[in-house]
């Protein structure tokens, strides 16, 4: 008799499945919870954007693509990536992908061998883990604190370190904490990084989700553009999630390689998405910047009304969520997030399922309109008053 | 003048004075401040609803009024926009360039409420030279805000 489970490769059956899937799962099931949880913009994409996508359909414009990406695209990545004083070739150093997952996948398959030590920091988006074990190798994690802003610093960066690290993954802005690395903490680990062989994969999707001040890339530093792979994408800054269009950069002896993966694997992005890509570019920018401005104001609402209910809360400064201490509630990450929603039907994510260390924390997206974030929140402060 | 937080009242009236504080970091005491003076300048006129009322059993038709007028000589067209401005019916009037002077939008009950009017109220006045009527069939968007099924969170949760 064939059985199914022999023949899954074991670095697949290795990788654990999400254990928040269920809570989501569980959520799906009930319309009238007032839920925070969604980590995707609630704008749409601005018409000009959707519009230049539908005229490429309409002219028939349905081919592939060159695998990097058009030339035209790639051009405006490489325009558009001066502002945060970074320089890329569109030929040979921009390969633009299926969202800025594919190229976190492509760029660690491209990086990671056997036996190779990643350093992650944690809380954090999950899917570095299971990419780099897929490859064989190992991670390390670094847990940051609230204390220190939930910043990397130089300090743990060293003491990851060991002769088999390849390499370093930083995502600021954060996913979840809303944290984000300024210059200083930056050129503090690229002084660390500076004498080794590690190379950086900095996940950028948040860049222009920035208050206060605008993103600076790790790979803007004085020796650090020849190791670091910069990847971000669309979704978060345009509101395109569904569009699935993000890019990889990296000098290009690095960037041939992860184009080779990327033409096996997925051959182009989608060739509508790219058409509304360089629309972005090109006339998308006074949109972003208002929906920048419109997340900012949430912000402040946000922390505001959770302070107004007694739950501690560290200020983001990017993104778009919040991810306020509640161990004053007295209850776990979990038990938290279970209560709010059979009890006060509101929905948070659990600490947790960004890592063990973000228990006694949960995240808050305010990806929603304020009038939904206020009722969401007073929701929260009927359980602490319940407590 | 604060133009953000005209901007931010402009899109949502409902938002609190506390709230707006917030959002642009200042004191709620200002806030309140500065919205009572634009309102007894005549900067804000109103806080209103956008109601779909074909959504409601209640009865309301929209029409859109030309009026071609000939201008009196010693107050051009505002003695005449005021007189016409002064019927509750009206709910938005405009001078407008091109083939005609004053759009003239108007509520009512039914269309032939809404044709009496005009044939009654704005076509006999002194200085109108003729009236075009035409009824609204469907609102689609109104100041912004798109009118049809209610909006449907229709996004998945990945982390």
């Amino acid at each position: 008799m064939f059985d199914p489970n022999k023949v899954i490769s074991k670095r697949c059956a290795d990788i654990k499945p999400s254990g928040i899937r269920k809570f989501f799962d569980l959520l799906e099931t009930m319309p009238d919870v007032v839920s925070l949880t969604v980590g995707q913009p609630d704008f749409v994409t601005p018409w000009n954007i959707r519009e230049a996508a539908i005229e490429s359909i309409e002219k028939g414009k349905t081919y592939y693509t060159s695998n990097s990406g058009t030339q035209k695209l790639r051009e405006a990545l490489s325009d558009y990536l001066t502002s945060f004083d970074l320089h890329y070739e569109p030929k040979g150093e921009i390969i633009v992908t299926c969202g800025g997952s594919e190229a976190v996948d492509v760029a660690i398959r491209a990086l990671v061998d056997d036996g190779d030590e990643v350093i992650v920091h944690s809380p954090n988006f999950v899917c570095y883990e299971p990419l780099v074990s897929l490859c064989g190798g190992k991670c390390v994690t670094i847990e940051t604190v609230a204390e220190e802003n939930f910043k990397v610093t130089p300090e743990k960066l060293r003491a990851a370190i060991t002769p088999k690290t390849k390499l370093l993954v930083l995502s600021y802005p954060n996913n979840p904490t809303g944290a984000i690395m300024e210059r200083a903490d930056l050129e503090a680990l690229a002084d660390v990084l500076r004498d080794t062989d590690i190379c950086v994969l900095s996940d950028e999707i948040y860049a222009e989700l920035t208050y206060g001040g605008k993103h600076v890339s790790i790979a803007s530093l004085p020796g650090m553009r020849e190791r670091t792979v910069v990847v971000s994408g669309f979704s978060k800054a345009f509101a395109m999630t569904g569009w699935r269009l993000g890019y990889a950069c990296a000098p290009s002896e690095i960037a041939g390689q992860i184009l080779k993966i990327h033409q096996y694997a997925i051959m182009c992005a989608s060739t509508a998405s790219q058409f509304a890509g360089i629309e972005a570019l090109t006339n998308g920018l006074a949109a972003k910047d208002e929906m920048v401005r419109e997340y900012d104001r949430r912000r402040k609402i946000v922390v505001n009304e959770l302070n107004n209910i007694g739950l501690k809360c560290y200020v983001p400064k990017g993104a778009f969520y919040v991810f306020p201490d509640i161990t004053v509630s007295g209850l776990s990450s979990d038990a938290f997030a279970e209560k709010l929603l059979f009890e006060h039907k509101a929905c948070v994510v659990p600490g947790t399922a960004f890592g063990s260390c973000g228990e006694g924390f949960v995240r808050i997206s305010y990806a929603y309109s304020v009038e939904h974030i206020k009722e969401g929140i007073s929701r929260i402060g009927a359980m602490m008053r319940s407590l | 003048m604060n133009k953000e937080l005209l901007e931010i009242i402009e899109k949502n009236a409902r938002l609190t004075n506390e709230d707006i504080a917030v959002m642009l970091s200042k004191e709620e005491g200002d806030i309140k401040k500065m919205i009572t003076e634009y309102e007894k300048d005549g900067i804000i006129l109103g806080y209103k609803a956008l109601i779909d009322w074909d959504k409601t059993d209640s009865e309301h038709v929209n029409a859109l009024i030309e009026l071609r007028v000939s201008p009196q000589p010693d107050r051009g067209f505002d003695k005449l926009a005021e007189k016409i401005g002064n019927y509750p019916e009206v709910t938005s009037l405009y001078l407008m360039s091109g083939g005609y002077d004053f759009m003239v939008l108007l509520e009512g009950k039914t269309m032939r409420e809404i044709a009496y009017f005009v044939a009654q109220k704005l076509a006999p006045l002194d200085t109108v030279i003729t009236t075009a009527t035409h009824f609204v069939l469907r609102k689609y968007k109104d100041k912004g805000v798109t009118y049809g099924p209610a909006y449907v969170d229709e996004r998945s949760n990945c982390l």
